[in-house]
């Protein structure tokens, strides 16, 4: 600075440089520094707390977080809860069937309604709707019908169907199957909507050209659409296992995780032990396996999509 | 995206067809009774629910158990009905989709208007975090609100809610810039447009599809929230899933079924009514959502 007070005329002209210098540096800067906060906050806050869970899964944290580090021993209790492992198949029963005959409901309703249907700007909103409702909603809403008191079988009774049955809400084996039902109401509109974004994106010529060759209805989709449609079923896929993976609320409003702990899965357990319980050495390292579960499957399919993406 | 809405040639004969309609009615059917039997029976008096079927229209007609559940119902200790948990869910959802909404159009604009090197992980960081299960938060997260003071207040869950809704809002607006023609930007550029200017004059001007589905999608999830309302909220700061939770399943007295079933369709009518107005932007906001990349 002291240079400036003896050559005015010089040091003016390096300030001006220098400004003009700074605001072009801004300019070029400011792209990220918009970005920044966004950047940094999701650092923080999705992989810096991903660390303090992990840190937290290899100590003895009981009702506040401690660092007393216990190595693996709360993976190792983990693993000998039986509720743990019961949340675990009650995970593989309810992801697997809900993957399935999500995917399958789905397919069938999109290859109907895409068939020229004449009411389908009235039928897609009827199949889709239950996606807009909470998940405590629809739990709220099932949770009556499956009642044996009062819902559905009451209703069969007073309609003359005396010997009908269905306890499977009250019953600790078949509970699990009700929040599937429930699941499935919820979302295969959803999935119909996936594949027939899938199947009005295919080329019309391949199946004139199957139709020239004289293959049936039948064959044509089974030989050629569906097996086009091979990306669609990897984004149900990836959509419908991360959302079973997750799945809370569901379970909460419609059975609470019982009769007993029969419904419960791996996201109730985590809160539970967590909060309810203060074992939070063994709740941080059940999150930690449910986000192991999800990369899983998510990370290989963003891996691909960014790199397709990319070409 | 050429022949996005083009109508299959598979041709079907009138059996088929018969077949066909008779499916998708049958469907229709399976999705709209339960709503049905929930408007049904939320204005029919208790007796007449446990006698009845639940098919059947109301022989008495009641609006006593609309009012019970937004204003006189017992939840938890306080018998104040819904409404202030609807105000709470209001209060917490309307700032929070303006927030992530705008943050996320900006980010969107910087990662494909203003790339740079690396910008390719900072949108994979950004995607991956959309996915994450919520319980790896909870933990450091309940601690964060604590100590910056928002725990239990519904300013804790717009924090909450703007930051990890970040990840969604970024991944719209990418993709909708990432169609926007460069050229466009750079002629302005060479015109003497800044950053902000180009954003606000150009392309904010034509985001309005986007923003719509943008702000449906961010109102439906947030409304809808239960795990961070659980768990960062208190008696005077819950959203109205927590409350309607805390209605259905309270153990005491008798259950009073059209009650809880008023309540639940209160809870769900803001997202049914931003459904029935604007559904075609809500299938293309679930879509972009399943679709990434």
């Amino acid at each position: 600075m002291s240079v400036s007070q003896e050559i005015p005329v010089a040091a003016a002209k390096a300030a001006a440089g220098a400004s003009a210098g700074t605001v072009e540096w801004l300019q070029r800067a400011l792209p990220k520094v918009v970005l920044a906060p966004s950047f940094v906050i999701i650092l923080i806050v999705v992989y810096g707390f991903i660390l303090f869970t992990g840190v937290l899964s290899f100590t003895d944290s009981k009702i506040l977080p401690s660092f007393n580090w216990v190595g693996w021993q709360n993976y190792v209790k983990l693993w000998g809860f039986r509720n743990w492992i019961t949340a675990l198949q009650n995970l593989a029963i309810f992801g697997s069937l809900y993957i399935l005959l999500c995917s399958a409901i789905g397919l069938f309703l999109a290859i109907l309604i895409d068939q020229k249907i004449r009411i389908e700007g009235l039928l897609r909103p009827i199949y889709l709707y239950p996606m807009a409702l909470s998940f405590i909603v629809t739990g709220t809403a099932w949770k009556w019908f499956l009642d044996p008191g009062i819902g559905l079988a009451n209703t069969m009774h007073q309609w003359g169907w005396e010997s009908f049955a269905f306890n499977w809400i009250k019953d600790g084996k078949m509970a699990i199957y009700c929040i599937v039902i429930a699941a499935i109401w919820q979302s295969s509109g959803f999935v119909m909507a996936m594949f027939l974004a899938g199947l009005r994106g295919i080329d019309n010529e391949i199946v004139k050209a199957a139709q020239i060759d004289g293959a049936s209805n039948f064959n044509l989709y089974r030989r050629i659409i569906i097996p086009i449609l091979r990306p669609a079923f990897l984004s149900v896929f990836v959509v419908l296992a991360h959302l079973a993976i997750k799945s809370y609320d569901l379970v909460i409003a419609l059975t609470g995780g019982g009769p007993g702990r029969a419904t419960e899965l791996p996201a109730t357990f985590m809160y539970s032990y967590t909060f309810t319980r203060n074992e939070m050495g063994i709740g941080a390292s059940s999150a930690v396996i449910m986000l192991m579960m999800i990369a899983s499957v998510i990370v290989p399919y963003l891996y691909s999509e960014l790199r397709r993406g990319k070409r | 995206m050429a022949h996005a809405t083009q109508e299959t040639a598979v041709r079907t004969n009138v059996v088929v067809r018969a077949l066909i309609y008779t499916g998708l009615l049958f469907f229709a059917g399976y999705y709209l009774v339960p709503l049905y039997v929930m408007l049904v029976n939320s204005v029919k008096p208790l007796d007449e629910i446990r006698q009845g079927d639940m098919m059947s229209l109301p022989a008495l007609f009641t609006l006593d158990p609309w009012y019970s559940a937004w204003s006189t119902a017992q939840i938890g200790v306080q018998p104040t009905g819904l409404k202030p948990y609807f105000i709470n869910s209001i209060v917490m959802v309307v700032p929070a989709v303006a927030i992530s909404t705008l943050l996320g159009a900006l980010n969107g604009y910087v990662l494909t208007k203003w790339r740079f090197r690396g910008d390719g992980i900072v949108f994979g960081l950004l995607l991956f975090a959309c996915f994450i299960p919520f319980q790896i938060v909870l933990i450091p997260m309940a601690r964060l609100l604590g100590l910056v003071g928002l725990a239990g207040s519904v300013s804790g869950l717009v924090l909450v809610h703007v930051v990890y809704g970040l990840g969604f809002t970024t991944l719209f607006f990418r993709n909708y810039y990432d169609a926007f023609p460069t050229e466009l930007i750079r002629a302005a550029q060479i015109d003497g447009a800044g950053f902000f200017r180009i954003f606000w004059r150009i392309l904010l001007p034509s985001s309005g599809p986007i923003i719509v589905v943008t702000v449906i999608w961010q109102f439906t999830n947030i409304w809808n929230d239960f795990l961070f309302g659980v768990s960062f909220s208190d008696v005077d700061s819950q959203p109205v899933t927590v409350a309607l939770n805390n209605l259905v399943s309270s153990s005491t007295g008798v259950k009073e079924y059209n009650v809880h079933f008023a309540g639940a369709v209160l809870a769900a009518l803001p997202t049914l009514i931003v459904y029935i107005v604007s559904g075609r932007y809500f299938v293309r906001g679930l879509m972009a959502g399943a679709v990434k990349g």
